[in-house]
């Protein structure tokens, strides 16, 4: 009986799933033949592009709001405030402040508004986000798609398609690339460390850290364990979960916006589709679950999901010599965890706690 | 069916088609042809719409995980094509293997969705969005042998679009056509649309049936009246699956190609929104719902394809689809949560 209960406590999925991880990562890795720099290289790069992404997910897990799918909503709102940028030709540094400005005022009032929107919908947070992220997906299509060209305006011509309505697929970022990535790089062997970019994601992982430990932080744990209870204390649970979702928001622009400068790249119309996902289940295969996710979590996870991103494809490649199985492993571990997550937690939480109606009288 | 009422997105949608039809006839577009199409997309969407309603009155929620039952659906006719069955006989061949496959396949996801009760439509999503790679794999591996399904070169792997054309292409739709001048009526189609349909209003109607609304209605209570929740929860399942893989079977007999690998992706989110513009609020659904939402959604798709290439912006069409799509789900949503939290 002992055993059995030691056995449960380490078969948590806060370790299995990153052992399960790092298994699987190994042994791609050596089936993929590619080497180990090449392989550390990628995962840095990752790193930097995915990490803030990963870390907006945080907040809304411990207020109880589970994963945040609608991160999407803030890379869009960046993309647009870039378009916005782009469009009118501002360069330079001036630019770039002026895509932060624009993008930080898009994502914290669409952030008030899907807070809003949960608000309404609790215990069903996380379908909602998704159905979210596709909508705004399609406003976003029909903007700059339809939108730019005929009703908007844009004095810059290059980034509009030949017959004068909708924007290119891809607009070129090259005015603002390489501006911050290879600043302080460390070159150790083969493996190049841009300094200054880890340090700008260590610098929000830490500001996460700092808020949680605030009077707001407390707040929200607390409305993340119990919203009666909570809503007894004489917390407004409803203001606080807005505030979440408006801090998630504005992350995850951030995230999209160090994503796309680093790439120099900016597929209008793919670019954020897949965020969502991805970082989710990076997030979750760092051992972080949809009631609880913490920094560590966050950062173990983009190494571990991004080491097997990388080497999946080749290993693909040299188990059955085609490369399409690899992508299809790829889709699957993303979409998997998420699954596996979502059916073991529910699990778990029927067994200790009875669903209870909430009398949210609105 | 008492107490219908006509609700805020019905409206919207039949201002919107009305304002369509108005729109096309401005562009001299043949309205008949139109209509007759419109029948055709009625029955080949409907039956998967009509497929979420027994998960959805048993209180299981919107199926997102519809790509489970598309799957069975699918891999049925692939045997039956690999198998070399043509016409009637294909057709019937197919539908029976898909109904075993997901009736397997309905059973494991009930199972897994007992697990997760309250939490089914997000779970339903991940679980059909990681199905879908993991079928990927048999199709590219397994050993199917009928060379015009096999990818030309190299003799492996299922082709991503898998014609019909000498199996069982239409099987339905040319089925007893009726044709009174301009307007072809495909009694066939219909007829196998109105079987399914009245087998459902047939289910409902047994014991079973009836402990299947009970549940969804009230768990607590149907549970002191001595219903076995899981098992009537697990039946609903299995019969919404095995709907939802006849579907794709006649969805796919109109389309003319088998579509494999990524592209039952998406397909759950337009059956959902139409079987909600239907009128039904996501937590009850009734076989009429369905038609009407599926020809009020079918045929606004229809018309919006002709008028969007008219004004010169293609993409306009798909995007006005997904917004529909989604707007209608995030919508339905909203007032269920409202009502359930309002008590």
């Amino acid at each position: 009986m002992r055993i059995k209960q030691q056995a449960k406590g380490f078969i948590n999925s806060e370790h299995l799933v990153p052992a399960i991880f790092i298994l699987l990562s190994f042994l791609a890795w050596q089936y993929s033949g590619l080497s180990g720099n090449f392989v550390l290289n990628q995962v840095i790069t990752r790193f930097i592009r995915d990490g803030i992404l990963v870390l907006s997910l945080i907040v809304p897990v411990v207020a109880g709001m589970g994963l945040n799918f609608a991160i999407t909503v803030g890379a869009m709102a960046v993309q647009t405030s870039l378009l916005i940028v782009i469009g009118y030709q501002v360069e330079g540094v001036p630019g770039i402040i002026l895509v932060i400005i624009i993008g930080v005022f898009f994502s914290a009032l669409l952030g008030y508004l899907i807070g809003h929107i949960l608000n309404r919908v609790k215990g069903k947070e996380m379908i909602t986000t998704i159905i979210i992220g596709f909508l705004f997906n399609s406003i976003y299509q029909l903007i700059f798609l339809v939108g730019f060209g005929t009703i908007i305006d844009v004095p810059n011509k290059d980034i509009i398609l030949t017959r004068g309505i909708g924007v290119r697929n891809t607009v070129d970022l090259g005015m603002y690339r390489d501006t911050i990535d290879k600043l302080w790089l460390l070159k150790i062997g083969g493996i190049e460390i841009p300094l200054f970019m880890i340090l700008i994601v260590l610098l929000f992982a830490g500001f996460i850290f700092y808020i949680l430990r605030t009077h707001f932080g407390q707040e929200v744990k607390a409305v993340g364990s119990n919203t009666e209870t909570s809503e007894i204390l004489g917390i407004n649970t409803n203001m606080i979960r807005i505030k979440v979702m408006i801090l998630s928001t504005v992350l995850a622009a951030f995230g999209q916006l160090v994503y796309l400068q680093n790439i120099g790249m900016f597929d209008v119309y793919t670019a954020h589709l897949n965020t969502g996902v991805i970082s989710c289940a990076a997030l979750l295969a760092g051992g972080a679950s949809i009631k609880s996710a913490k920094i560590r979590h966050a950062l173990m996870g983009i190494f571990l999901f991004h080491t097997l991103f990388i080497v999946s494809p080749q290993a693909g490649q040299n188990l059955f010599s085609n490369a399409a199985l690899g992508e299809y492993f790829r889709s699957f571990v993303a979409y998997g965890t998420i699954a596996l997550a979502l059916i073991f937690n529910v699990k778990h939480e029927n067994k200790y706690k009875k669903p209870v109606q909430k009398p949210e009288g609105v | 069916m008492k107490n219908y009422s006509i609700k805020p997105p019905q409206i919207i949608i039949s201002a919107f088609l009305i304002t369509l039809v108005f729109l096309a006839y401005t562009l001299e577009m043949n309205l008949v042809i139109l209509f007759n199409e419109s029948l055709v997309k009625l029955v080949m969407n409907g039956v998967l719409v009509l497929s979420l309603i027994p998960m959805l009155n048993v209180g299981a929620g919107m199926n997102f995980g519809l790509p489970v039952g598309i799957i069975g659906g699918l891999l049925g006719m692939c045997l039956a094509v690999n198998f070399r069955m043509t016409g009637f006989h294909g057709f019937f061949m197919a539908l029976l293997f898909s109904l075993i496959i997901c009736a397997l396949l309905g059973w494991i996801y009930g199972l897994i969705l007992n697990r997760v009760k309250g939490r089914e439509e997000i779970a339903g999503t991940f679980i059909g969005f990681s199905f879908i790679p993991l079928m990927n794999y048999f199709w590219t591996l397994a050993p199917f042998q009928n060379r015009e399904m096999l990818y030309p070169i190299g003799g492996q792997g299922l082709r991503p679009r898998i014609s019909l054309e000498n199996y069982f292409n239409n099987i339905l739709n040319n089925l007893y056509v009726i044709r009174l001048g301009d307007i072809e009526i495909p009694v066939g189609l219909i007829g196998f649309f109105a079987l399914i349909a009245l087998f459902l209003y047939w289910y409902f109607r047994t014991k079973i049936g009836r402990a299947t609304i009970a549940v969804g209605e009230n768990e607590a209570f149907s549970r002191l009246s001595g219903i076995n929740i899981a098992q009537t929860r697990l039946i609903a399942i299995i019969i919404s699956t095995i709907i939802a893989g006849f579907g794709i079977c006649v969805y796919t007999q109109s389309y003319g190609f088998i579509q494999l690998y990524d592209e039952p992706l998406s397909m759950a989110f337009p059956a959902i929104s139409a079987i909600l513009i239907g009128g039904s609020t996501g937590k009850r659904a009734f076989i009429f719902e369905a038609v009407l939402g599926t020809y009020l959604l079918q045929s606004m798709y229809l018309l919006t394809v002709p008028i969007a290439n008219e004004i010169l912006i293609p993409e306009l069409t798909e995007i006005l689809r997904s917004f529909i799509t989604y707007g209608i789900i995030l919508y339905a949503l909203l007032v269920r949560e409202r009502r359930r939290n309002n008590g």
